[in-house]
């Protein structure tokens, strides 16, 4: 019985894993060991922080979070948090992170349009006024806002962390335009651009350059700075930035369990009670 | 709600209410005294979990109403602000999203126990009939609900889904038009969608009322199929069903639970999360799990007309069912030919959702190219779904037709209580009963 059980999973197994190198698909991102993951996983604080060192230092150039305000980093769970503030907006390392960025704001006296630097309850400026300057700075490409993007893509945080580390020197025969560059995670088809033998290879063309290097980054708490620490860093902080009740949400869930199966348990036993006595 | 009413008032308010208006009555005779037969199984505790999947559906969407924002500009941001700085947002947020799909998974179960246990069938083509509309209705509102979040899915279903009616011949464009309140899915669709997903629900529930009053007139069905003949057929519903329902919707309630806390975003689309571009067209629409059976048999016709046609056909033949299904033995427990073909329909069913998954073209057995068939090759996700749109309007057209008048059913209890009796030697001479030969 369990060996058939096996045999069928097995098959099973090779149903959905056969059509993996079909015309353009992608690499299947290599699952990261996260602490976040799994029913009680948490955020690694001190990761986070790295991940957004990364993001201010590396990708904040050209990518806005617009729905993160600066408050976010200290709220509970976030990179910043210290229990010792409450209230995210007075935290030091918020209003120093804030204080960093220069918002657009008005003057209240004279109408003018101002810069100023930003406060705890800022939100992320934006990289680029608009649509079309950011288009314009990136040979045509647009640059998208990360708030959502570790929920906006399958695997999530595996699948920025794979991307990011994962630029490959394109194959021989593969023809890769001006301002592209090839990554076998990306999504798309390389088929039209392959004159090389047999299948073309997996993954797409994306206009964004490799952007980690080693030492790039220079992380505080020592932590050596590989282009794979990286790239799993801002994984996470993103995921974070998409997910920043993630904590909360599980911390929750896991009382609501505890409440259901005790409730469950007590109507069971009282419907074994109720029905004693009814043959049925 | 009928028959004769045990209720009797005990206080002197009650007496006064019941003479002007006897809503106590009403409820006493609903859910407390309502004689329910007492061989109900699990799969009869669906329509009790349905109700708690309304009433949270309802609640948590009149909240969420309170904070979203129908504007194609706000509308994306306007949902992650409710995540994130709406206090248990997240919570609300993630109830209602995951609650459609439960919802969904207990309608579906609720209608294939509806469908074995020939629950359709006379006295009780009005119950039944009622049940499809209120599918009908938690499809349109489900699709809308789905365009609210103004994601990449949201917009492109919604472009996908209304230029479904642009299929019919001559009014299809000007309906397209009308249902868009423009000449593209834009803010006024938004708009207008968000009004009517806010009423269907309350829609929903009016119909739910007169699902329940219409259950409760011939009373429920059993899995015998056999009618109830004596009160020692039945238990009151309350307290035996109501501690046999809270039960299961605790059950039901942890595995929402499970999704809602540790993997809130499993039953979703990744491509919502990308705010709405018109511009820019996803590589892979798919509606949500729920839609996916015909989705598939949309897809499964080369015609678009004749696609939109067999995919609300799909639906129309259910309101139909209890006069195409010729058996008059209910159980389908009685009729081992008819099981047969009932799972094999269930096969189908999912095989249908399975197809809607993938690409019309992928392979059924992946690297095996077999040869062109028409328009696309034997072995592909378009064969497949072809086959199972074929055996599922064959089961409703043609065999459960036909079986009626040839299968032979076994033999049914006399009543509910003969079949629970521990000594089948006990029972009073043709206690076996006389089986219906036919039909």
């Amino acid at each position: 019985m369990l060996r058939k059980g096996i045999a069928l999973a097995a098959l099973g197994l090779a149903l959905v894993g056969g059509p993996a190198l079909a015309a353009g698909d992608a690499k299947t991102p290599e699952p990261v060991d996260f602490s976040f993951k799994g029913p009680f996983g948490k955020f690694d604080q001190a990761q986070l922080q790295r991940g957004y060192k990364v993001y201010r230092e590396v990708c904040a150039a050209c990518h806005g979070m617009e729905l993160l305000s600066f408050r976010n980093l200290g709220q509970k769970g976030g990179p910043f948090y210290d229990p010792d503030y409450s209230n995210p907006n007075d935290n030091p390392y918020v209003k120093t992170i804030a204080a960093e960025y220069q918002v657009n704001d008005i003057d209240s006296e004279t109408g003018d349009i101002i810069q100023r630097p930003g406060t705890s309850a800022d939100a992320f400026p934006s990289p680029y006024p608009n649509e079309a300057a950011a288009r314009a700075g990136n040979g045509g490409a647009l640059p998208p806002d990360l708030s959502v993007m570790a929920k906006a893509r399958k695997y999530g945080p595996d699948y920025i962390h794979a991307l990011l580390a994962g630029y490959r020197e394109p194959p021989a025969g593969l023809t890769v335009a001006p301002g592209q560059y090839y990554n076998p995670y990306m999504a798309g088809d390389t088929t039209p651009f392959w004159t090389g033998e047999g299948h073309a290879p997996e993954g797409g063309f994306i206009a964004m350059p490799p952007q980690l290097a080693p030492d790039k980054v220079t992380f505080d708490d020592g932590t050596p700075s590989t282009i794979d620490q990286q790239a799993k860093d801002v994984a996470a902080f993103l995921y974070w930035a998409a997910e920043p009740k993630m904590e909360e949400r599980k911390a929750f869930g896991f009382g609501a369990m505890i409440y259901l199966v005790i409730f469950a348990g007590l109507l069971y036993a009282s419907y074994r009670r109720i029905w004693r006595n009814v043959a049925h | 709600m009928s028959g004769h009413s045990t209720y009797e008032p005990k206080t002197g308010i009650e007496r006064w209410l019941d003479t002007r208006l006897p809503i106590v009555r009403l409820g006493w005779d609903s859910i407390v005294d309502y004689p329910t037969p007492k061989n109900l199984n699990y799969w009869w505790t669906f329509g009790g979990i349905l109700a708690v999947c309304l009433g949270i559906q309802i609640v948590t969407g009149v909240v969420l109403a309170m904070h979203y924002v129908p504007h194609v500009d706000h509308a994306f941001a306007s949902v992650e602000r409710i995540m994130r700085d709406v206090n248990y947002g997240w919570l609300v947020r993630y109830m209602h999203a995951n609650g459609a799909s439960m919802f969904f998974i207990a309608v579906y179960i609720h209608m294939f126990r509806g469908l074995y246990y020939g629950s359709y069938k006379a006295p009780r083509e009005v119950l039944w009939i009622l049940g499809c509309i209120i599918y009908l209705l938690m499809m349109a509102t489900a699709f809308m609900g789905y365009v609210l979040p103004w994601g990449q899915m949201s917009f492109h279903g919604a472009v996908v889904i209304t230029n479904l009616f642009g299929a019919l011949p001559i009014v299809g464009e000007a309906i397209t038009t009308w249902l868009w309140g423009g000449f593209a899915v834009d803010n006024a669709t938004l708009n207008r969608f968000f009004s009517l997903h806010f009423l269907l629900p309350f829609m929903i529930a009016g119909v739910v009322g007169l699902h329940i009053w219409a259950l409760h007139v011939p009373g429920n069905n059993n899995p015998t199929g056999v009618n109830v003949k004596s009160k020692a057929d039945t238990v009151p519903f309350h307290p035996y069903y109501t501690v046999k329902d809270g039960f299961a919707i605790v059950l039901f309630l942890i595995l929402f639970a499970t999704f809602l806390f540790f993997n809130p975003n499993a039953l979703g689309h990744a491509d919502n999360y990308i705010p709405a571009n018109p511009l820019v067209t996803p590589a892979h629409i798919v509606p949500e799990w729920y839609f996916l059976p015909f989705y598939a048999i949309l897809r499964a016709v080369p015609d678009k007309l004749g696609g939109v046609i067999l995919m609300f056909g799909a639906i129309a033949v259910l309101f139909v069912l209890p006069w195409l299904d010729t058996s008059k033995v209910r159980s389908m427990r009685y009729r081992p030919t008819g099981k047969l073909y009932f799972m094999i329909f269930v096969v189908a069913c999912l095989v249908l959702g399975y197809c809607g998954g993938q690409l019309p073209d992928n392979h059924v057995i992946p690297g095996l190219s077999t040869f062109i068939l028409i328009d696309a090759d034997l072995n592909s996700m378009v064969w497949l779904s072809r086959l199972a749109t074929l055996y599922y309007f064959g089961y409703f057209l043609v065999i459960l037709p036909l079986l009626g008048l040839t299968e032979t059913p076994t033999a049914q209890p006399e009543s509910i209580s003969t079949p629970v009796l521990s000594h089948p030697a006990g029972m009073p001479a043709g206690a076996v009963a006389a089986p219906e030969k036919k039909g």
